[in-house]
């Protein structure tokens, strides 16, 4: 599958010609901690990315700078053919999302959407036009009068929005926008952000820890570790084919299986299967639903040489029911492995368990 | 985000982002405004020639010397620490339950006790001072320095109370109901949580009352009997006219009043630092 | 949680030594203020002659507006002080904040009398600022406008109040939250624009605050014109205290701190008010 699958192809191409957003090998320091490693990085116009990483990862670093908060110490980003790096932030065309929203305290909702149009100097006709056609996108325009601290947290996110979206910014970053509401209402308003987007087809750069989030919601996610990015591509990409052990147990759960190959089989324990990798030592990646019972299986396929499989029998020590699917934890020959399987019952004792070979994902320490 | 990199990227933001040198250099100016005459009335105090003149030359001690023969100067030092301990005391008992009992209690009339308490901290002294002193010819009192430790006392209750109120604001209710839980009496739970919390409260408003006492002028002014406070001694003597005995006696009451800024902050950094 | 024992326990002592020692005492000057002088003797018959003398006797009016003129400049030049040293130590002080910040607060702490003495030697004919100006042959003779006038006054009490009107002001503005001010700027205002739109409107509380205590302080202060003031400095307490001292007149004396007394309360329940109007959150 290629980068970026939820953009069609013409603009695939567009994007490589001319890109929003460069990133050119962003370099950042406090003191003698380097935040930043020289990060690269380009963005599409049109798109919706998603910077991931834990805490410390640098990703909040990474938006301050495109935002203007802070200057790199060395590296540039470039913005539509010009330099971005050396602006102040007022005369950027990018605009936040923040965290805790900063919605003005003594204007309200209908000023604190204006304040950007105000002091750029627009026209009032087209400054109360377009401040209401904001508050319409975000369905608060019958909150227009209200002060924010009398709005609820998803509320202010929507006044927070509108007030970033009236500007028309070329870029529009999110910092977390979503991590001080609730569960129920950070799903809802995921999907109303994914629509939103779509809607104005403004790009979009977000800003997360939260990995299920950077997923649902990402035509591309750049995964940010220490300072450094580890890996960017497409939601599914990086799920099924992660480059790092540090990328496969990140998104999603995973199992590691450190083996060793020889002459096109690698070896882990009590688990044997083909693989097309040089010989030595190597880490794989084989996600636990990739693992199946064998019972369930037409045992016809595992005679298939396109589509080569791998057997073993394994100790059910866990099981964790979750509705439509349980997860399984097992033991074979001392090694815990993760399964997960569709919801079929208790298990116990010895049971046989089969994988697909291709499942199994080189990928580096 | 970990705490970290959140207050590295504050402080970067302050210093690499932001500089603003005229504003600078006018907050600079302002804190010469602020400190050079003090600075000026310290070096005077050495100068042989007296207060004024420029440049000051022929440093001494003499002033100093001069002072510290001075019976009456230092009658009204003894003068001004009884009265100052004596009202530390007094606004401290009495400011103690008042903010115990604006956090805690709701009785008829409190805001209007609360606008009662504070409002010597914001009027003008001679309003305070005159009331008091129409209050003493009219309860027969002789005006003395009972008169004006009673009247320092009643006023500073203000400052007693604010510094306290804030500090029971910061205390963790929970402790109390823990003590009241495992069986303690209301007193006993005074006496082993409530007031040991407040101890650095208690410290740090006492010696601002302190302080403040023994500094008051414009109450005092009409309070005062035949002995005098040491602020009410220099201004007598300032009547007379300026000389450098009095620059003397000055920058002894700044040092000292320096000192017990430097305990007073200390000691609130401590709450502050145990607050959090 | 607490008994009704322990709260009357509490709130009775402070209750009823405040009803005695406050609020009689400013009862006891309201009464004053509806009284006569007669005969050298206080007559207890209540009227309002102290009250139309004030408003007839064009002399204390004009004193009044004098010391409401003096009062505000002070505040004015405090305001003008204190700000910007406030904004400049909760913006741009970076790692030096904290030390500033007691910088200022220290003459806090520092006699009222010392630093008007200060001063008087400064600004006085053969005072330093004089002894300097001809050091440097700027003049020949000394200056002699400095010292004893309503300018003294004004830069005295200016000195005195800029630290308490900083201190409220500062502590607005440490309470703004940063991020308002990011958001500002990556909405497009220029720095300029931000204080004025973001910062100010958020440090008002702050500002009234302190010029409410400057402005009160200063028109009720009979020590900086008796220092420094000289005839053209005397204010509105001068007049009050002379009444109290050798005119004898302490009825009139009372009237005229009453209105010092309402003035303040009117400015205080607006500003009160207003502050309350002004704080969002």
């Amino acid at each position: 599958m290629s980068l970026g699958s939820a953009i069609p192809q013409p603009l695939e191409e567009e994007r490589a010609a001319r890109p929003l957003l460069e990133v050119r090998v962003v370099v950042k320091r406090f003191g003698n901690h380097e935040v930043l490693k020289g990060i690269s990085l380009t963005i599409a116009a049109g798109e919706f990315i998603t910077l991931l990483g834990e805490s410390g990862s640098g990703k909040t670093t990474m938006l301050r700078l495109i935002a203007g908060f802070e200057q790199p110490s060395s590296g540039e980003i470039w913005m539509n053919g010009s330099r971005l790096d050396t602006l102040p932030p007022y005369k950027r065309r990018v605009n936040t999302v923040f965290q805790q929203y900063a919605l003005f305290p003594h204007l309200n909702v209908r000023d604190n959407v204006a304040y950007g149009l105000r002091v750029t100097n627009t026209p009032s006709i087209e400054i109360d036009t377009r401040v209401i056609d904001a508050l319409r996108m975000v369905k608060m325009d019958s909150f227009a009068s209200a002060r924010p601290a009398t709005l609820s947290g998803g509320q202010q996110q929507r006044v927070a929005l509108a007030r970033a979206l009236v500007n028309r910014p070329l870029l529009l970053l999110l910092d977390e926008p979503l991590s001080a509401l609730d569960a129920n209402l950070r799903k809802e308003m995921q999907s109303e952000l994914k629509s939103l987007q779509r809607e104005v087809g403004i790009t979009f750069l977000f800003v997360t820890h939260d990995q299920d989030e950077a997923m649902a919601l990402s035509d591309r996610i750049a995964l940010l570790r220490n300072g450094a990015l580890e890996q960017i591509g497409s939601p599914r990409e990086i799920y099924s084919h992660p480059a790092t052990a540090y990328t496969a147990r990140f998104i999603g759960q995973t199992n590691l299986l450190r083996a060793e190959i020889r002459g096109g089989v690698a070896t882990c324990g009590a688990l044997r299967w083909p693989t097309s990798a040089p010989d030595g030592p190597a880490v794989f990646s084989l996600r636990p639903e990739a693992i199946r019972l064998a019972d369930t299986v037409a045992d016809s396929a595992a005679a298939n040489p396109s589509a080569p499989e791998a057997r073993f029998a394994a100790i059910v020590k866990q099981q964790l029911y979750g509705g439509a699917s349980e997860l399984l934890e097992v033991e074979c020959g001392g090694q815990t492995l993760r399964v997960k399987i569709s919801a079929r019952g208790p298990l116990s004792g010895k049971q046989d368990f089969i994988f697909s070979a291709k499942d199994a994902v080189r990928v580096t320490e | 985000m970990s705490a970290t990199p959140t207050t590295a990227t504050m402080r970067s933001s302050a210093s690499a982002t932001r500089r603003a040198p005229l504003l600078a250099a006018y907050a600079w100016l302002v804190f010469a405004f602020i400190y050079l005459p003090i600075i000026v009335l310290i070096v005077y105090s050495f100068n042989r020639d007296g207060v004024g003149g420029f440049p000051p030359h022929h440093l001494t001690l003499d002033w100093y010397r001069q002072l510290f023969g001075d019976g009456a100067i230092w009658t009204s030092v003894l003068n001004s620490l009884i009265v100052a301990a004596c009202s530390v005391a007094l606004s401290l008992t009495l400011g103690l339950p008042a903010a115990l009992a604006l956090d805690r209690a709701n009785f008829p009339g409190k805001s209007l006790f609360r606008r009662l308490v504070l409002l010597p901290l914001i009027l003008p002294g001679i309003i305070t001072g005159l009331s008091l002193l129409m209050f003493a010819v009219c309860a027969g009192a002789h005006l003395s320095l009972l008169t004006v430790f009673l009247g320092h006392g009643t006023a500073l209750i203000s400052v007693a109370t604010t510094e306290l109120f804030a500090g029971l604001q910061k205390m963790d209710r929970a402790q109390e109901e823990a003590s009241l839980d495992l069986g303690a009496t209301p007193l006993q739970t005074f006496w082993r949580v409530t007031l040991p919390n407040l101890k650095l409260s208690l410290i740090a408003a006492g010696l601002l009352i302190f302080t403040l006492s023994m500094d008051e002028i414009a109450v005092t002014f009409f309070l005062i009997g035949r002995d005098n406070t040491l602020p009410l001694e220099i201004w007598g003597r300032l009547r007379r006219g300026i000389t450098p005995e009095i620059n003397a006696i000055s920058t002894l009451i700044f040092a000292a009043s320096v000192i017990l800024i430097v305990i007073w902050f200390q000691l609130r950094t401590r709450a502050q630092r145990k607050a959090l | 949680m607490y008994s009704r024992a322990y709260k009357s326990f509490v709130s009775l002592p402070p209750l009823v030594w405040v009803g005695l020692f406050l609020l009689l005492p400013y009862t006891l000057m309201l009464a004053h203020s509806f009284w006569v002088v007669r005969d050298g003797f206080i007559v207890h018959e209540w009227n309002l002659q102290n009250y139309r003398t004030l408003a007839t006797n064009p002399v204390y009016v004009q004193v009044l507006l004098r010391s409401m003129r003096i009062a505000a400049s002070v505040t004015l030049c405090s305001l003008l002080l204190g700000y910007p040293l406030a904004y400049y130590l909760s913006f741009y002080a970076g790692a030096r904040k904290e030390i500033l910040y007691q910088l200022v607060i220290v003459p806090l702490w520092i006699s009222y009398l010392v630093r008007g003495y200060a001063w008087k030697t400064i600004l006085g004919s053969d005072g330093v600022l004089n002894g300097f100006l001809q050091y440097l042959h700027l003049t020949n003779a000394p200056v002699g406008f400095l010292l004893y006038s309503p300018f003294a006054v004004i830069l005295m009490l200016t000195h005195i109040y800029t630290p308490f009107v900083f201190l409220p002001i500062y502590a607005a503005l440490e309470h703004i939250p940063r991020p308002l001010v990011e958001a500002s700027q990556d909405l497009g205002a220029s720095p300029f624009k931000t204080f004025l739109r973001v910062i100010l409107p958020l440090s008002l509380p702050g500002l009234l605050a302190g010029a409410t205590f400057a402005f009160v302080l200063s028109l009720g202060d009979f020590l900086a014109p008796l220092l420094v003031g000289g005839a053209s400095g005397t204010m509105i307490a001068n007049i009050v205290q002379s009444l109290f001292g050798a005119a004898y007149d302490w009825p009139l004396g009372a009237a005229i701190s009453v209105c010092i007394l309402l003035i303040t309360v009117t400015l205080l329940f607006f500003t009160e008010r207003l502050a309350k109007r002004w704080a969002f959150r």
